[in-house]
């Protein structure tokens, strides 16, 4: 299988997004930048730029997933692209057709865009290498899942003002989690220090050879929430529990539930992140998931607004370029051809 | 087969390695009727005989290859016994042992003369059959040994699973002794493997795939060992991985315990980094390790704790391994890579000299299974293999029935120029065309 220009050749332009691991800092930046002026969009009665007028975007979710494919969906169709949806369950996978077979269809039908979702890691870089359309991984088995690494940082930076120096804790199932892993490229490559943790049956082998100094493994919630900048809490499948990576989902939650009181540990500003869907209760209070420093709606709105950048910024036929332009100029150019079109 | 020449034919001028008898020196040799008729120097050629001139060959046994799946029965998709003895032929290999975990699995001596059948009818060279220790390879019962010996198994196998149970292990190493067959153990801890697919550690994280750890291996062939030493048996234990395993046999060894081990190409040649490169053509069980452990090997190789050189050659079709990672089957070729990768990768770096690169792939397999073949005496089958040690090729495809391999576009030296079994010649290239004496 031929390795996509993402991770091969990092002085080309990017035709597709796979992870945050093979973006450069600036990159993340830019990306980020561009985001404000679609975000802007959002408190205009009219919610909707032609900026993808005439583009297809494909959603093919071979995983259930409800908000990332409602917040791409929004995302594309607030750019004036049309949307067409797949489910596994309803389509020819169930046929027994290949994932390559798959994609190959799509292709033919001339989409611009696939955005993907799938079980197995690495499903993405495989679809990703046979076809020509722009691949968005919408999240791939523990690998990765680029856009809500950027809309989490884009949470941060909008109320932390920067994300160099800022502690953030990653909280959960480690192991399993393709958002701990794109928030950890992402939150590292831009000086954040990330503390992760969790049950030391669900921290992965060798995560700090991969992730390298900036990131502290912990299994002490109280000791990882000491001075922390951002907690962001992963949401816990129930089913480990089933394969013993820990006892009882109560005494997970008595070792690794943040509480209001846990919370007191971390600054008195630390922000609260959660990618949803939550267990209320399990992984988080219900105090703290509905309480002051709870970011998680504004990180659902926020994520339309980043996936509104990606699908703009990888729309050209080369995709992301290698060298960016300047982030805040080429968002100023967006907020100024939105506001002539309202 | 093609049929044997009745033509007496001299091998001139080849450096003759020959493990069996510490031989290595530029001799002629005379096939004629099948057999290596005679040795020397300066041979005056036979009445009638055709002339190979080898100057500057390499004439050594043909090589055993005693982990190899031939597929058939159930995935003659992938690989038939044709075509695996085919790419057999293209590397240079004479023997195969053909694993049983076909559909169905090899468990009875039905199955061990269909194998046969099969390859008396298809092969271009040796197939030598071996059974499932456990009915359906299932770990649960003991298949009937003694029956699959008689009609013809040299060794048994569950290849693809250990076999779990340590007690049903010990039944059939002590029942097994009394047919003189040789168990194989892949060995694996199926608990501590779970849903893996590539070894564990940094790279499985990045790549967000499930680990299997070294353990999963070391584990249960430190259990292989103790089972052998229990029983007094001879244990195999095929395609090790780790620095882990290759300690435990070094040292099982030096007690004295009935132990022997193979390591495949892949596994001195590549480290786990191949998965993203090669993608699904670097997913095999067991996984490819890390540095330490290529290195680990080598040494084992080197030392001769590792007995053999095999290549678990493992066919899958296209469409099957084209798939996601976590989807694609286990196995890549491997025939035709054997020898040009232990050219390239142990010979020409210093690790190993030419012929105990050649006993570690063609006299130790046969005499870890009592095989009757691999050595060059008078009187011995003429299986034969001729490599230009300084060929050089860029692998493209295979004879093979399926080409997932990682090694396509690399560039080798030592392939096999000529390959004979019992005299007959199975593969022939260009230049050693034999001609007629004058």
């Amino acid at each position: 299988m031929a390795v996509s220009a993402g991770r091969a050749e990092r002085k080309n332009a990017m035709k597709d997004l796979l992870g945050l691991e093979s973006l450069s800092a600036e990159q993340i930046g830019y990306i980020l930048d561009v985001a404000r002026p679609m975000k802007n969009l959002f408190t205009r009665s009219i919610k909707k730029v032609p900026a993808l007028r005439g583009r297809t975007v494909a959603l093919l979710f071979f995983e259930p997933s409800t908000r990332t494919r409602s917040s791409f969906e929004l995302a594309a169709k607030r750019l004036s692209a049309d949307t067409l949806s797949f489910t596994a369950s309803t389509s020819s996978v169930t046929k027994g057709e290949s994932l390559l077979d798959t994609a190959k269809t799509y292709e033919a039908m001339k989409v611009d865009f696939l955005v993907m979702r799938h079980a197995a890691s690495g499903a993405p870089e495989l679809v990703a290498s046979a076809v020509k359309a722009h691949v968005i991984n919408a999240g791939d088995g523990s690998h990765e899942h680029p856009t809500q690494g950027l809309l989490d940082i884009f949470t941060i930076l909008e109320k932390k003002r920067k994300i160099e120096g800022l502690k953030v804790v990653i909280l959960g199932d480690i192991l399993h989690s393709r958002v701990a892993r794109s928030n950890l490229w992402g939150l590292t490559k831009l000086g954040a220090h990330v503390t992760v943790c969790g049950p030391s049956t669900l921290i992965p082998a060798g995560l700090t050879d991969v992730f390298g100094p900036r990131v502290t493994v912990s299994t002490d919630l109280e000791e990882a929430l000491d001075g922390a900048d951002v907690i962001n809490v992963l949401r816990l499948q129930r089913e480990r529990q089933q394969g013993d990576y820990f006892p009882t989902l109560r005494e997970y939650t008595e070792l690794f539930g943040l509480t209001t009181d846990r919370l007191r540990q971390a600054k008195p500003d630390c922000l609260v992140l959660h990618p949803g869907p939550m267990n209320r209760g399990l992984e988080i209070s219900s105090e703290v998931a509905d309480g002051p420093r709870s970011q998680i709606l504004d990180q659902v709105t926020n994520g339309i607004a980043v996936r509104m950048a990606v699908l703009h910024l990888f729309a050209g036929p080369e995709g992301l370029p290698a060298t960016v332009p300047d982030g805040k100029q080429t968002a100023k150019a967006v907020q100024t051809t939105f506001k002539a079109l309202s | 087969m093609t049929p044997s020449t009745s033509v007496p034919l001299l091998i001139k001028g080849g450096r003759l390695i020959d493990p069996a008898h510490n031989r290595d020196e530029v001799l002629d040799l005379v096939v004629e009727g099948g057999r290596v008729a005679r040795l020397g120097k300066n041979v005056t050629p036979p009445a009638g005989a055709h002339v190979m001139e080898a100057a500057g060959m390499i004439v050594a046994p043909g090589l055993v290859d005693i982990h190899v799946h031939l597929r058939e029965p159930g995935q003659e998709g992938a690989e038939t016994i044709e075509t695996g003895t085919r790419s057999a032929a293209a590397g240079g290999i004479t023997s195969v042992v053909a694993m049983p975990n076909t559909q169905p699995a090899i468990d009875s001596a039905t199955g061990i003369r269909f194998v046969l059948r099969r390859a008396a009818e298809t092969a271009h060279i040796r197939v030598w059959p071996s059974g499932s220790i456990t009915l359906g390879r299932a770990g649960e019962k003991l298949a009937e040994i003694g029956g699959m010996v008689k009609a013809g198994a040299v060794a048994v196998t569950d290849d693809g699973n250990s076999v779990p149970d340590a007690q049903l292990l010990r039944r059939a190493l002590e029942y097994a002794k009394m047919f003189d067959v040789t168990v194989m153990e892949h060995s694996e801890d199926k608990s501590l493997m779970a849903d893996g697919v590539m070894n564990e550690g940094p790279l499985a994280t990045r790549l967000g795939h499930r680990g299997i750890p070294r353990q999963s291996e070391s584990i249960a062939a430190g259990r292989n060992i103790a089972l052998a030493a229990l029983t007094g048996a001879h244990i195999h234990l095929t395609h090790i991985s780790t620095r882990e395993t290759v300690d435990l046999v070094r040292q099982a060894k030096k007690k004295g315990i009935t132990v022997t081990a193979d390591c495949t190409p892949h596994h001195f040649t590549l480290t786990e980094e191949a998965v993203v490169r090669c993608g699904t053509n670097a997913k095999m069980n067991p996984p490819l390790r890390a540095e330490e452990d290529r290195r680990a090997i080598i040494e084992g190789l080197k030392d001769g704790t590792i007995d053999c050189i095999a290549s678990d050659h493992a066919p899958h079709s296209r469409a099957s391994k084209e798939q996601e990672f976590s989807a694609a089957p286990f196995g890549i070729v491997g025939l035709e890579t054997l020898l040009p990768l232990t050219v390239t990768q142990l010979i020409e770096p210093g690790h190993l000299s030419w012929i105990e690169a050649i006993r570690r792939m063609a006299t130790n397999p046969a005499k870890v299974l009592s095989l009757p073949v691999g050595d060059l005496a008078e009187g011995s089958p003429a299986d034969i293999v001729i490599i230009n040690p300084v060929e050089e090729r860029t692998v493209t495809g295979f004879s093979s029935k399926s080409q997932n391999s990682p090694f396509l576009g690399w560039t080798l030296r030592g392939f096999a120029q000529v390959v004979m079994v019992e005299g007959r010649i199975v593969l022939r290239r260009e230049a050693l065309r034999p001609v007629s004496a004058s």
